[in-house]
């Protein structure tokens, strides 16, 4: 195992980059899609309630590899695309659902009081989201967020299967090329461990300078203190 | 200065306001007294729009407000509420929480409106914690920052939804402080509250309401003292 992960380094390495930057992009995209349907979600237009309601129950409902085959033959019949974007489209679309999800519990885990202060001040509805909900919402989604973002990161191997040789497709290449599989596939592992190590221990690093930059906290649990600020 | 017609609201098959009539005027301080579900924090709350009547009228100022042609949020800058739970916005400082609307709702310009917020908090003696953050303070001081934050849009009407219900015995003084100097200043005040003594003192009229309308009101002198309603001195035994 070891010659294949001191041989193979150079092209593991490019595949590692070509993953990050599949996760990252797709990842953004998502969190914007997701934003967007947590919003249809809480807003009060039955139609746009709808419209999220089904997007979430059809994605949430059907494997990833599937959405990312549909995609990537579905638009290639439109508009050519090519397999990083149909990948990073198929990623965005399925994680979005997710985000989504994760957005309207940490919007409505916000105390209704924060609302209604911000109105009685004569703030707008978008205004109030903006400066005061949303901030406030986007701290408590960070948790989840750092987790479906390792998920999303993992995920990001099924794209190999459109062609795309990033650290799961190379893996494949590989093993079909030095018919050493295990070998292979546990150095393909390890690199994708170290990618989790590394982004787990940014979103902690993250989350503790959030809560410590916006308030000096003491032993005080979250909700007890949120409830009557 | 304020003028409620026979307002009905009701949540789902639960009627909480049963026909309200009030009038309120400039400058005068008025108090809601009742038991709880007896309809006061919510007819509070029809004032400023936060919950939305079903019937009846509300005129401020000799105007009809009603939410399909008013611009509620343009209202909602004249009344300042302080709520029970003081809703205070705890990613921002003290300061921040006071300059807050002024800055993004009125575009006071924000020097202009850090110097008002400073004179503001001076009033409630909460200057010295300007740059803490709301958890760091105690109820009562929380309180009075809320109370600050309202005043810093330079309301015409103040509205408090129970403001000492969910403090310490030994803080509830501090905030009728505030009240009491506010009142004495000229403030029109609705004021749901338990606290009789504050009503006793400052309120210049006590509405008592009962089952979603209005019981009984007069003078607090004589309210507290004779009051016409069995209701009302069944209500003023048990809490007094």
């Amino acid at each position: 195992m070891f010659d294949i992960l001191l041989s193979s380094y150079p092209m593991f390495l490019e595949a590692t980059f070509l993953t990050l930057r599949l996760t990252a992009i797709s990842l953004i995209m998502g969190c914007g899609v997701g934003l967007l349907i947590a919003f249809f979600r809480i807003s009060h237009s039955k139609a746009l309630q709808t419209i999220a309601h089904v997007y979430i129950t059809v994605i949430r409902g059907t494997p990833l590899i599937v959405q990312i085959m549909v995609l990537y033959f579905g638009i290639t019949e439109i508009v050519t695309l090519s397999s990083f974007w149909a990948g990073a489209f198929a990623l965005a679309i399925h994680n979005g659902a997710y985000i989504a999800e994760i957005f309207r519990g940490s919007i409505q885990s916000i105390d209704r009081g924060q609302m209604e202060a911000a109105k009685s001040l004569g703030m707008s509805y978008p205004l109030a989201m903006r400066r005061i909900i949303l901030p406030q919402a986007f701290k408590r989604a960070i948790p989840p967020l750092g987790n479906q973002f390792i998920i999303g990161l993992k995920d990001s191997s099924l794209v190999a299967y459109v062609g795309m040789q990033e650290l799961w497709g190379t893996g494949l290449g590989e093993a079909a090329s030095n018919y050493r599989q295990l070998d292979t596939y546990l150095v393909v592992g390890l690199y994708y461990l170290v990618l989790v190590l590394i982004f787990t221990y940014v979103v902690n690093r993250l989350e503790n300078r959030l809560n410590t930059g916006a308030a000096k906290k003491k032993s005080k649990g979250y909700d007890s203190a949120s409830q009557s600020v | 200065m304020i003028e409620v017609k026979n307002l009905y609201k009701s949540f789902g098959s639960l009627t909480v306001l049963k026909g309200v009539d009030l009038q309120v005027g400039e400058r005068e301080v008025v108090v809601l007294l009742g038991a709880s579900g007896s309809g006061k924090s919510t007819l509070l709350r029809c004032l400023n729009f936060l919950e939305m009547h079903d019937q009846g009228e509300i005129h401020v100022n000799g105007q009809r407000i009603d939410p399909k042609t008013t611009d509620l949020n343009k209202f909602r800058t004249e009344v300042g509420m302080v709520f029970q739970h003081f809703n205070l916005f705890p990613h921002k400082t003290v300061l921040e929480n006071v300059i807050e609307a002024p800055v993004h709702v009125k575009k006071t310009p924000p020097d202009r409106a850090r110097e008002e917020a400073y004179a503001l908090l001076e009033k409630v003696g909460m200057r010295d914690k300007a740059d803490v953050y709301p958890d760091m303070l105690s109820g009562g001081q929380k309180q009075r920052v809320a109370i600050a934050r309202a005043l810093a849009m330079k309301p015409k009407i103040m509205l408090f939804d129970e403001p000492t219900s969910a403090l310490d015995p030994e803080l509830v003084g501090e905030v009728l402080q505030v009240m009491k100097q506010l009142a004495k200043e000229g403030m029109t005040m609705v004021v749901v509250t338990h606290e009789m003594g504050f009503a006793r003192e400052v309120a210049d009229r006590a509405v008592f309401m009962d089952n979603g309308q209005i019981l009984e009101q007069g003078e607090p002198e004589h309210f507290f003292t004779n009051p016409q309603q069995e209701r009302t001195r069944q209500f003023l035994n048990s809490i007094l």
